[in-house]
């Protein structure tokens, strides 16, 4: 284990400074990448980290994580904009994964991906202009048993028809009409 | 049986366990059917009928019938319900105590059960893979016991050399050899790396392995650490497994809790430690380098070998690489021994391979077969044949790295050499069936968008021939090709195929090749007849 921050009165290291905003997320990730003694190799553990408390990463985050870790904020970007799974702009507030799996895909996936883009205006990757609802695709889930399979706010669901993804659209936007009124 | 400073735990286990158990499967595919809500009905149910003393309802891995979940087997009546829900579940209580019930099974003597050879599975749908003293009951950690007390690390490598156990990731390297390399390179630090990173579409077996059995990956990663000399592994695992990283977690928080990981395990001198990394999406990750690349927190892209991992790997210092399935597989060998896992098989591939069944079929779930075992085996008796009983077009193994095998190729025994030679490859072992409804045209763009999308774009032919191999099949698929573009295709798939730097590129073309060789007519059919083209 490194010397715990301010023993010997060396303070964390430099640039682990509190961040300005004084918000609490902040907090939390300073405990991880203290956890990972501000390393570098454990860059991607930490966006994992970051994205899970701000639901994205944006580029002030990213600069702060490249001041932390020390590393040039290319290393950082250029990281983040690698995996997948890292999402550089905010989601919506509901998000639907339609899975295109080969076993998903040879039961209909680009279909019901169809039906939604349709439905909502959007391609894959993108979020309504209203905030409302964010569509991706997945690699493959692994739920292949239950082909062709969605992800509706984190919840796994299968054999989906187009039905079942429209439906699921208009639930959420009559839900949030009604929170609305 | 090997006495053990664990045995105390297994006897209170043991002692503790009641005359019937409910097993009901919590893997993710059950899981997302609902079968967390009959889990705590069935508990329910239990405790109502004041059975609590005498019923153990339980949660447990994979029991392979994915499609038909949620699933729970009653003991010892060896029934297997299919598709519970929370409101048919207090039936199954009932049922247990005798009573005549009316609720959908499954024969668990079809032969989708009855032609399986467990190994890897052999404790998956059977223990809670959240309580490791399941897995002790099971005779878990046995094998690290005998290793460390009673055997050399060498010997430990010539068992697995022995077995003839090969790769389980796809290219099926033989296992013992790479331990051996690893093992003989000197170094004051040595690396264990497990590759959980199943980016294969329609690959779900190291998922449920990892769900259902993780400590058996665990054991065999400290087997390979005593066997080589590294006190150090990691689990790389899909960040989209989410279920399988956390029960990884517990598995390796209860593991160092009975000090069967962490230093001096058993009163010996090894020491073994086992961290997670969360992979973040990207299919080139499971090639050995750019995993490496991106435990060091990098961007995942491949570099040049050699030099090997086994000789420099990550940080530099020697690595062994092994995927879960062939991790899965070591502590059976060194429980049995070698001599009774290689006569299991065929006469090149040793042991039995998991495969994840998947598309157009009946049975859609996960078996584990002998090597050799022929294809229409596996698709046609345990899976079933399609569902509304129309033919198979084709069976397509080892996902956008594999080829898709014709119906009358699929006499084919499944073993590493058979597969390779008729243009597929083991792959990790993923099996989709595909009937008329499917055009392989449509396929083979499918899998060249998914490469194109996933490579990482470090080399050429990588990089810009999966665009144009994309931009052609589309090109052929909306009808505006030509002859011509069809040999334009062929040159390029061999070009991609020889001059790409990973397997990633090298393999790409494979979908496209595999369905050119067997489905050329596919792709005849939507060139422009003779007369619609205008000269």
């Amino acid at each position: 284990m490194s010397v715990p921050a301010g023993v010997n009165g060396a303070g964390p290291p430099t640039g682990a400074k509190p961040h300005p905003s004084g918000d609490n997320r902040f907090k939390i990730l300073e405990a991880t990448m203290k956890k990972h003694q501000h390393q570098p190799d454990a860059l991607i553990e930490v966006l994992h980290t970051a994205q899970e408390l701000f639901g994205y990463l944006e580029n002030d985050l990213l600069l702060h994580i490249a001041h932390s870790l020390k590393l040039p904020l290319s290393r950082v970007y250029g990281v983040a904009t690698f995996y997948h799974f890292f999402s550089l702009k905010p989601k919506g507030k509901h998000t639907c994964v339609i899975c295109m799996g080969t076993a998903c895909y040879v039961k209909g996936a680009a279909n019901l991906l169809a039906a939604i883009e349709q439905e909502t205006g959007i391609h894959s990757g993108e979020t309504t202009p209203d905030g409302a609802i964010s569509l991706l695709t997945a690699r493959c889930l692994g739920a292949c048993g239950i082909a062709p399979a969605n992800v509706y706010d984190g919840s796994v669901a299968g054999n989906q028809s187009t039905d079942d993804v429209l439906n699921r659209v208009k639930e959420w936007r009559n839900n949030d009409n009604i929170a609305t009124k | 049986m090997i006495t053990s400073p664990l045995n105390e735990v297994v006897e209170k286990e043991t002692a503790a366990a009641k005359p019937k158990c409910l097993r009901c499967c919590v893997a993710a595919g059950c899981l997302s059917s609902g079968s967390l809500a009959v889990k705590q009905s069935l508990q329910a149910s239990v405790t109502e009928a004041g059975l609590q003393d005498e019923v153990h309802v339980k949660g447990v891995g994979c029991m392979g019938l994915c499609s038909q979940g949620p699933l729970v087997q009653a003991d010892p009546d060896k029934v297997l319900y299919t598709g519970v829900t929370a409101e048919s579940a207090p039936t199954i209580v009932s049922a247990l105590q005798g009573a005549k019930v009316d609720l959908p099974t499954t024969d668990l003597n079809h032969p989708f059960f009855t032609l399986q050879r467990p190994i890897v599975l052999e404790n998956s749908g059977r223990i809670d893979p959240e309580r490791i003293e399941e897995y002790l009951v099971a005779n878990g950690y046995q094998a690290l016991y005998a290793a460390v007390r009673d055997m050399t690390p060498k010997d430990v490598v010539d068992a697995i050399t022995s077995s003839g156990l090969r790769g389980r990731g796809g290219a099926g390297y033989p296992t013992g050899l790479k331990w051996a390399l690893v093992a003989k390179t000197p170094s004051h630090q040595k690396y264990i790396v497990c590759n959980a990173d199943e980016g294969d579409p329609g690959a779900f077996m190291d998922r449920s392995v990892l769900e259902s059995d993780p400590h058996r990956v665990l054991e065999g990663m400290a087997l390979a650490g005593y066997a080589v000399g590294a006190t150090q592994g990691f689990i790389y695992v899909r960040g989209e497994y989410p279920l399988a990283i956390s029960r990884l977690q517990t598995a390796i928080k209860q593991a160092r809790r009975l000090g069967v990981l962490g230093s001096q395990i058993f009163e010996s001198g090894f020491d073994f430690k086992i961290d997670l990394r969360i992979g973040a999406g990207a299919f080139v990750c499971g090639e050995e380098t750019a995993l490496m690349a991106s435990i060091e927190g990098k961007r995942g892209i491949p570099r040049v070998r050699p030099p090997y991992p086994a000789e420099s790997g990550l940080w530099g210092q020697p690595t062994l690489i092994n995927n879960v399935e062939t991790f899965a597989n070591v502590a059976p060998i060194i429980r049995n021994g070698p001599d009774w896992f290689s006569s299991i098989g065929t006469g090149k591939s040793k042991g039995t391979k998991v495969f994840a069944l998947a598309g157009k079929i009946t049975n859609t779930g996960l078996i584990e077969v002998p090597m050799g075992t022929p294809l229409s085996t596996i698709v046609e008796v345990m899976g079933g044949g399609t569902p509304d009983g129309s033919a198979i077009k084709a069976v397509q193994t080892g996902g956008p790295s594999g080829g898709c095998i014709p119906a009358h190729k699929l006499d084919t025994p499944v073993d590493y050499e058979s597969l390779a030679s008729i243009g597929s490859i083991m792959g990790s072992g993923g099996m989709i069936v595909m009937d008329a409804d499917n055009n392989m045209v449509d396929v083979a763009r499918y899998f060249m968008e998914f490469c194109m999308e996933e490579s990482c774009g470090k080399c050429i032919p990588c990089r810009a021939g999966t665009v144009q191999i994309h931009r052609i099949l589309t090109k052929i698929h909306e009808g505006k090709a030509g002859q011509e573009d069809i040999e334009t295709l062929e040159q390029l798939c061999e070009m991609v195929k020889s001059a790409s730097l990973c397997g990633l590129g090298q393999s790409a073309p494979n979908p496209v090749l595999s369905t050119l060789r067997y489905f050329r007519e596919d792709y005849t059919a939507l060139l422009p007849k003779a007369s619609e083209v205008t000269v």
